[in-house]
């Protein structure tokens, strides 16, 4: 409003003094473009369409007092930079992700198409398309909520795709509900060095990872349809970054089926390792359960359990899996045409797979052996193998496998996560 | 509402006669609790077009900018008078009282090989030490470089001009947003200048004296040993090129891969400080790096710059990939060049 009154008078003021304002001047002018007599002035933080949308949507995201709303309406419009957000407190609610549709395709510059740096944010009821980057970031965004949001990057899956979808880091409190990801280069949703968290009711699809929680702790994954992905749902720890030791995840009745989708990941990223046709993948964490999914269709497992399998020099690093529990899943066919590394091991055992798989490297660097509590919690008529690696760095040809089940214990319940600002 | 569209009329209508610029900086305005309307306002400058600085506004350099598409960079920096900047050491950028404001005009000539010659100004960006921090505030100047006018939102300008090699580019250049300011600017969860830490303002600026010395002798820095170490000059090719390079990387990556800066979770940290040879980015495997990584698997692959992603995204103006993400439109060939030669000469392993 401020803004609208400001431009017009600076427009007619400077009509008066003849001269500026010429029109081609009004895409390089900033907020004197604003004006033109198409947009009506608008009323509480609603965005109205029409031209400089994006223009006016920034100014509106920079100008917004903490704790208000700012409406998008429906509609498709086009972006030529990222958004950014750094006032506490603000609400984002567009019409629906079918209606109101944040169009990246012609972006020039920043990483990613919505970034939000402030605490106590709800994204809500709209689709970003096509970012060349990441989809929707929050970094050091407290008590983010993404709800009912759609980040998508049409046609096939392609190399060319921004690297993570919905993409909270260095955050605690998270929650993201009820959104859907679809052809992410990387992870559709990826929750990294953040602590407490809750990634539910999702739908992550044709994405390399679907959902991925990396080096956090204390997160739920709850009832996500994932599918079509390469790989499902990832819980991993890296080392070399400023938040490690990722620990403390459940990963409960999801339907994880049909991942089974190449690997299009750029090489290089960690999950260009992912053998397309995974369903879960758990590497180098502490304290995750994976209880109650369903697994259907993964072509090369359900469940993989597995140490950090590249190169690190970081003395704080572990990079094992430890206190990891599967129990009452259910699991449909897996294992027929195993990819990656997992499809050369194969050949060793029959050529194909069990529904899971623990590496078995049980020592690195100068470590003795250790006893990581890898616990298979399930029937025995559900097919498992220990690879038996035995020690990091991973050497496929050292493989011994065993279909017994390394001794182990329950690792107890997960504890409920409850986030500050929602149920 | 009535109220604020009369006052603003008010406010620009003087703007049709004579520009009515405040006598002097003005302390009030650069103390608001917002931004100006207009650069002008802030009574940094005697004339509308901000060629010439009010007393107390002194113009200055840094050993080594930051790359900007080849604009060329006017600062000028003011410090309430009986106030004095305190030096914190070489390293650190220098500790600022409150008033102080930081001004950089971004100026474009049609030939970058000669910069002075019909030189237009496009931008100026204030960082303002208020009360309580900093502030950063986009300004965008009109065709007539008569006004420059307050752009929270930045602005995409069309510009063409021949670069200082000799080639014709054309490009949409970005004026960032309030927010992007910050997101290059940030320092934990405050905002901080960049460029001017002692070492980097160590030598013979625009006024054709030593800066450190010229800053203390008129009052506005006190603290400063007699010699201050300078940075080496990236473009001196008389240095070797470790220290050229590192050099580089600190005034372009590093106000954001740092552990207070907006690329924290990297874990990339490529200060000049920085002696930890994976947070350099040896053996330091991409995080977020998305197709950012092009094909290389670490971020230094010494002797091999083909296979460092430093090199991949440096050499690189398409969203999602280059680097810096914010703030370029054109790769700058000078430091892609500089950043290859330093990685080439690197040892390899065995």
């Amino acid at each position: 409003m401020r803004k609208l009154l400001f431009a017009a008078a600076s427009v007619s003021v400077l009509a008066a003094c003849g001269g500026a304002g010429d029109g081609s001047d009004s895409d390089a002018s900033g907020n004197q473009s604003s004006v033109n007599g198409t947009s009506s002035s608008a009323s509480d933080g609603t965005i109205e369409a029409g031209d400089d949308f994006a223009l006016r949507l920034q100014t509106a995201l920079i100008e917004a007092e903490p704790g208000s709303t700012i409406t998008l309406p429906a509609g498709t419009f086009a972006m030529t930079d990222g958004l950014t957000l750094d006032v506490d407190g603000v609400t984002l609610r567009g019409a629906s992700p079918a209606e109101t549709i944040l169009d990246f395709k012609n972006q020039m510059g920043s990483g990613e198409g919505l970034l939000v740096t402030s605490d106590d944010v709800t994204l809500t009821n709209f689709t970003v398309r096509d970012s060349k980057g990441d989809g929707i970031k929050s970094k050091g965004a407290d008590r983010i909520t993404y709800s009912n949001v759609k980040v998508e990057w049409l046609g096939e899956p392609s190399e060319d795709n921004g690297a993570y979808g919905i993409y909270p880091v260095e955050s605690t409190d998270v929650l993201v509900e009820g959104s859907h990801v679809r052809g992410a280069s990387d992870a559709g949703i990826y929750v990294g060095q953040s602590d407490n968290i809750i990634v539910r009711d999702n739908i992550a699809e044709f994405n390399v990872a679907g959902i991925e929680i990396e080096n956090s702790s204390n997160a739920v994954v709850n009832g996500n349809v994932v599918r079509n992905n390469a790989g499902g749902i990832l819980v991993f720890d890296l080392p070399d970054l400023p938040v490690m030791g990722g620990n403390t995840t459940l990963i409960r009745n999801n339907l994880i089926e049909d991942n089974n989708t190449r690997n299009f990941a750029p090489p290089g990223n960690i999950v260009a390792s992912v053998p397309s046709g995974t369903g879960v993948i758990i590497m180098a964490n502490e304290k995750v359960m994976v209880r109650d999914n369903n697994f259907a269709n993964n072509q090369t497992a359900h469940v993989l359990i597995t140490a950090y399998s590249q190169d690190f020099s970081d003395v704080d690093y572990n990079p094992l899996p430890r206190n990891i529990e599967v129990r009452n899943n259910t699991y449909g066919e897996s294992g027929y045409n195993p990819q990656g590394d997992l499809g050369d091991l194969a050949s060793l055992i029959g050529g194909n797979l069990p529904p899971v798989i623990w590496d078995g490297v049980t020592s690195w660097g100068d470590n003795p052996d250790s006893d990581l509590n890898i616990f298979i919690n399930e029937p025995d008529s559900v097919g498992f193998v220990n690879l038996g690696l035995g020690a990091y760095p991973v050497d496929v040809s050292a493989a011994s496998p065993s279909m017994d089940r390394p001794a182990g214990e329950s690792i107890g319940a997960i504890p409920t996560v409850k986030l500050s600002h929602a149920e | 509402m009535r109220v604020a569209l009369a006052a603003c009329l008010v406010l620009l209508l003087p703007a049709c006669g004579q520009q009515q610029v405040p006598a002097g900086p003005d302390i009030e305005a650069i103390l608001a609790a917002g931004p100006a309307e207009t650069l002008a306002d802030y009574g940094l400058f005697t004339d509308p077009s901000a060629r010439e600085p009010s007393e107390g506004v002194i113009s200055y350099d840094l050993i080594n900018p930051l790359f900007s598409d080849h604009a060329s960079k006017h600062r000028l920096i003011y410090v309430p008078e009986g106030q004095a900047a305190g030096y914190r050491g070489g390293e650190e950028v220098l500790d600022f009282p409150v008033g102080t404001v930081l001004i950089k005009t971004f100026a474009f000539a049609p030939d970058m090989r000669s910069p002075d010659e019909g030189e237009r100004y496009r931008e100026t960006r204030l960082l303002i030490r208020k009360e309580d921090g900093w502030a950063a505030y986009p300004y965008v100047w009109n065709e007539d470089e008569t006004e420059a006018r307050y752009a929270p939102a930045g602005a995409w300008l069309d510009l063409a001009f021949t670069d200082p090699s000799g080639a014709p580019v054309e490009i949409d250049y970005r004026v960032p947003n309030q927010n992007q300011c910050k997101t290059c600017h940030q320092l934990g969860d405050a905002i901080a200048p960049i460029g001017p830490k002692a070492r980097n303002l160590a030598h013979e600026g625009p006024l054709g004296v030593g800066q450190i010395e010229d800053w203390t002798m008129r009052g506005m820095l006190t603290g400063a040993p007699d010699s201050v170490e300078a940075v080496a000059d990236v473009h001196d090719v008389s240095l070797p090129l470790d220290p050229r390079a590192r050099a580089y990387l600190d005034i372009n990556c590093a106000h954001c891969h740092r552990a207070e800066g907006s690329a924290s979770n990297s874990g990339l940290w490529l200060g000049w400080e920085e002696q930890e040879a994976v947070r350099i980015g040896f053996g330091k495997h991409p995080t977020a790096a998305g197709r950012g990584s092009g094909s290389g698997t670490v971020v230094i692959e010494p002797g091999a710059p083909d296979a460092s992603i430093l090199v991949y995204r440096m050499d690189s103006a398409e969203a999602g990939v280059a680097m810096p993400e914010l703030g370029r439109a054109l790769i700058d060939d000078a430091g892609v060049e500089l950043v290859r030669a330093w990685i080439e000469d690197m040892p390899t392993e065995n």
